[in-house]
């Protein structure tokens, strides 16, 4: 009655495991000098050097059309890219937004201009994107956004705040979802999206939101008449909310909601060697369990959204589950390992575990909150 | 279609009087004939041995059902054993079978004797597919008695059985049988929590308190879909280990059997609570699931054995090894 399906994952191919071991060797080359403290800062770790070096050996925009820039690759193959990124806590900033969800999108819905001119700057790795989404007074309820662009002319004048946009200070675009007709009160009616040059707009500005570990990620984008031509309108005019979902389904079941806090895992494994007790391997198999499993419902979404199946309610349940490893694992590492964090030390464990403790609380936040998810999976039972 | 011949069955034969019989450790003689008829004793099995030749898909599917169905005989069990002596080369079972495990057996002048711990149903099966060190015997019922009665807490019996018997050879262990009956466990506690999961949907749906349908309220939707995750979990995590015992990994089969197990508990706490009172009584069909829940997490190895195996291998991988072996499990 209530089958939630989630598909076997194809068995690895020789191809597929071929470039697993291939990108295991460029990671070694380019980033094999980083300490596990630089590592643990995972996705959030933000390179122009290294996405380039991403970009050149054709690792982004991979299942794109090549007429873009990209490599008509497989989903999986551009799925073992990315979690052996998470895995070895690559410095993905610079690319992962632009390459998940909003070169993508553009893909999507986006004109052939627009996919000549930015497409394959994103799989250059040229291009960093951010998240134009949350507002002030409108984060989880996201349909309530009030930042307005009245069309005048050839453009577009933006009126409006946008929040917690991670990177904005460093990106050079984010798809921006605001409304163009109406108001509030319309909800889901009246937006729509569009592709802001982040380093070219006048009347923007971008402030700062320093988060709890003292780290610049999170922004403040300030748009006060702001001129964004009209040609970079995203799809359709009023089409807002159903792109800007379909862009988080891109968002939500990605190995990156299980694998933010996988350092500590590592730096838990290298204080734990010698210990023998059951206490210890005991809960170091559970976690790992759990951890596998984990990676078997995310690689089985990859498999239904390649087979372009709507996997919005596998993508939260994955999120929701994923979000809870990652952030109990400080708890874990805790009962088996008496240290006392610290987020300035050169020491690795003590080092890793602060920035995770310090980092954890968002990974229920970002990308839905943990109540927003466990009620779009309520939904999807029938309920309400 | 194998899924709708087991659910036809079970939906037919397996009323309340049933389960109440089963949970007195009656033996269902009549069910088990008709259970030996449609030949799901071999269904595991490919068709050139007699079996069905399933799909992987369609395997567990079929083993899921008989969670869903709370199925008070041992037929996952028998089917497991029946694929184990395939492999083995060994002849398959004649009717209810079990497997275990027992490495401190004696065995002197060819006469195998000791003590093996609770089997499902151990006094009513036809042979036992039993592994001593590097070797599976096919133990005829002629071959054990009763050594202590044991009950599980749905109530289905385990003895311990007395095994004195003349043994012929046996055949080399084709692999651990309790990673056999961990992975059918597994996909019987997916089946039994999927049922679990569409008893509390009814129940929040229909029982109305201060006004509403429980179901209207916000924390019983949170609840609901973290039974829903401990569901996906579960199915996940038995054809994973399901996958990993066809290629004879045992990490693999540790990793699937763990995560169901400990599915089985959170699910079960989740599904008893949203239900209140009444799913903790045997008016309502909640607790057929919920103490075969309890039951099937802790048998063919116990949490501390897998979890131990599994953490063993991790920590011997180390930091450098630990993420090339997660993406093999």
């Amino acid at each position: 009655m209530t089958a939630i399906p989630f598909p076997s994952p194809p068995a690895d191919s020789d191809e597929v495991l071929a470039l697993r071991s291939e990108f295991r060797a460029f990671l070694d080359q380019h980033l094999g000098h980083r300490s596990p403290r630089q590592r643990s800062d995972n996705w959030y770790g933000f390179s122009r050097e290294f996405s380039r070096s991403m970009g050149q050996a054709g690792y982004l925009g991979m299942t794109w059309p090549k007429q873009y820039g990209g490599h008509e690759r497989s989903a999986f193959e551009r799925y073992v890219v990315v979690e052996e990124s998470l895995a070895y806590g690559a410095p993905v900033g610079a690319h992962w937004i632009a390459d998940r969800q909003s070169g993508p999108s553009i893909l999507k819905f986006g004109t052939d201009e627009q996919k000549e001119t930015i497409l394959p700057g994103i799989a250059a790795g040229e291009l960093a994107f951010g998240i134009g989404m949350s507002e002030p007074d409108s984060g989880s309820d996201l349909a309530a956004t009030r930042t307005k662009a009245v069309r005048d002319g050839d453009v577009y004048r933006v009126t409006g705040t946008k929040v917690w946009t991670s990177f904005a200070h460093e990106a050079d675009y984010v798809i921006l979802f605001c409304r163009t007709s109406g108001t509030p009160a319309d909800r889901h009616q009246g937006t729509s999206q569009l592709l802001v040059n982040l380093k070219d707009t006048p009347g923007l500005e971008i402030k700062p939101i320093i988060d709890l570990a003292g780290q610049h990620h999170f922004n403040e984008m300030h748009f006060e008449d702001a001129v964004v031509p009209a040609k970079n309108l995203l799809g359709g005019e009023g089409d807002g909310w159903n792109q800007v979902m379909s862009e988080l389904a891109f968002e939500r079941s990605g190995p990156e909601r299980f694998l933010s806090s996988i350092e500590l895992m590592y730096q838990m494994l290298a204080m734990l060697k010698g210990r023998s007790d059951d206490a210890a391997l005991a809960t170091i198999g559970r976690l790992t369990a759990q951890l596998a499993v984990l990676r078997r419902l995310s690689r089985s979404v990859a498999a239904m959204l390649q087979a372009r199946e709507n996997a919005g309610l596998q993508a939260a349940i994955v999120k929701d589950v994923g979000a809870v490893w990652e952030q109990t694992l400080p708890d874990f590492a805790r009962q088996l390992i008496d240290a006392e964090p610290d987020p300035r030390t050169a020491a690795a464990y003590a080092g890793v575990l602060a920035n995770i403790v310090h980092n954890a609380p968002s990974w229920s936040l970002r990308g839905g909150t943990r109540e927003i998810l466990r009620g779009i999976i309520a939904r999807g039972l029938g309920t309400r | 279609m194998l899924a709708e011949m087991i659910q036809r069955l079970f939906e037919r034969s397996l009323g309340d009087g049933a389960q109440a019989e089963a949970r007195e450790g009656r033996w269902l003689a009549s069910l088990w004939a008709e259970i030996e008829e449609m030949g799901l004793p071999l269904a595991l099995l490919g068709e050139e041995q007699g079996g069905f030749g399933l799909s992987a898909a369609e395997q567990g599917e079929a083993l899921r059902l008989l969670g869903k169905l709370a199925v008070p005989l041992p037929v996952a069990e028998t089917m497991a054993a029946n694929r184990l002596l395939a492999r083995a080369g060994l002849p398959l079972a004649e009717g209810p079978a079990g497997l275990a495990r027992a490495d401190d057996l004696a065995i002197s002048g060819g006469r195998l004797t000791g003590r093996v711990e609770r089997v499902a149903w151990g006094e009513n099966l036809d042979c036992l597919a039993l592994a001593v060190g590097d070797r599976l015997y096919r133990v005829p019922r002629s071959g054990w008695s009763l050594a202590e009665a044991g009950t599980a807490l749905n109530f289905h019996p385990r003895p311990s059985l007395a095994i004195d018997w003349q043994a012929d050879g046996g055949a080399p262990l084709p692999n651990n049988p309790q990673a056999d009956g961990a992975t059918v466990r597994a996909f019987q506690i997916a089946g039994a929590l999927e049922a679990a999961l569409d008893l509390t949907l009814e129940h929040t749906a229909t029982r109305v308190q201060f006004g509403k349908p429980l179901q209207k309220n916000q924390v019983v939707q949170h609840e609901l879909a973290k039974l829903a995750g401990e569901l996906a979990c579960a199915t996940a995590a038995a054809d994973l280990a399901a996958e990993a015992l066809e290629r004879g990994d045992m990490l693999g089969v540790a990793a699937g059997s763990l995560r169901a197990r400990e599915a089985a508990g959170n699910g079960a706490a989740i599904a008893t609570q949203m239900h209140g009172a009444i799913g903790f009584t045997r008016e309502h069909p909640l607790h057929l699931y919920t103490t075969s829940l309890w039951t099937w997490r802790d048998e063919f190895g116990g949490q501390v054995f897998w979890a131990t195996l599994l953490g063993r291998a991790a920590m011997a991988a180390g930091e450098e090894g630990y993420w090339p072996m997660v993406t093999e499990l």
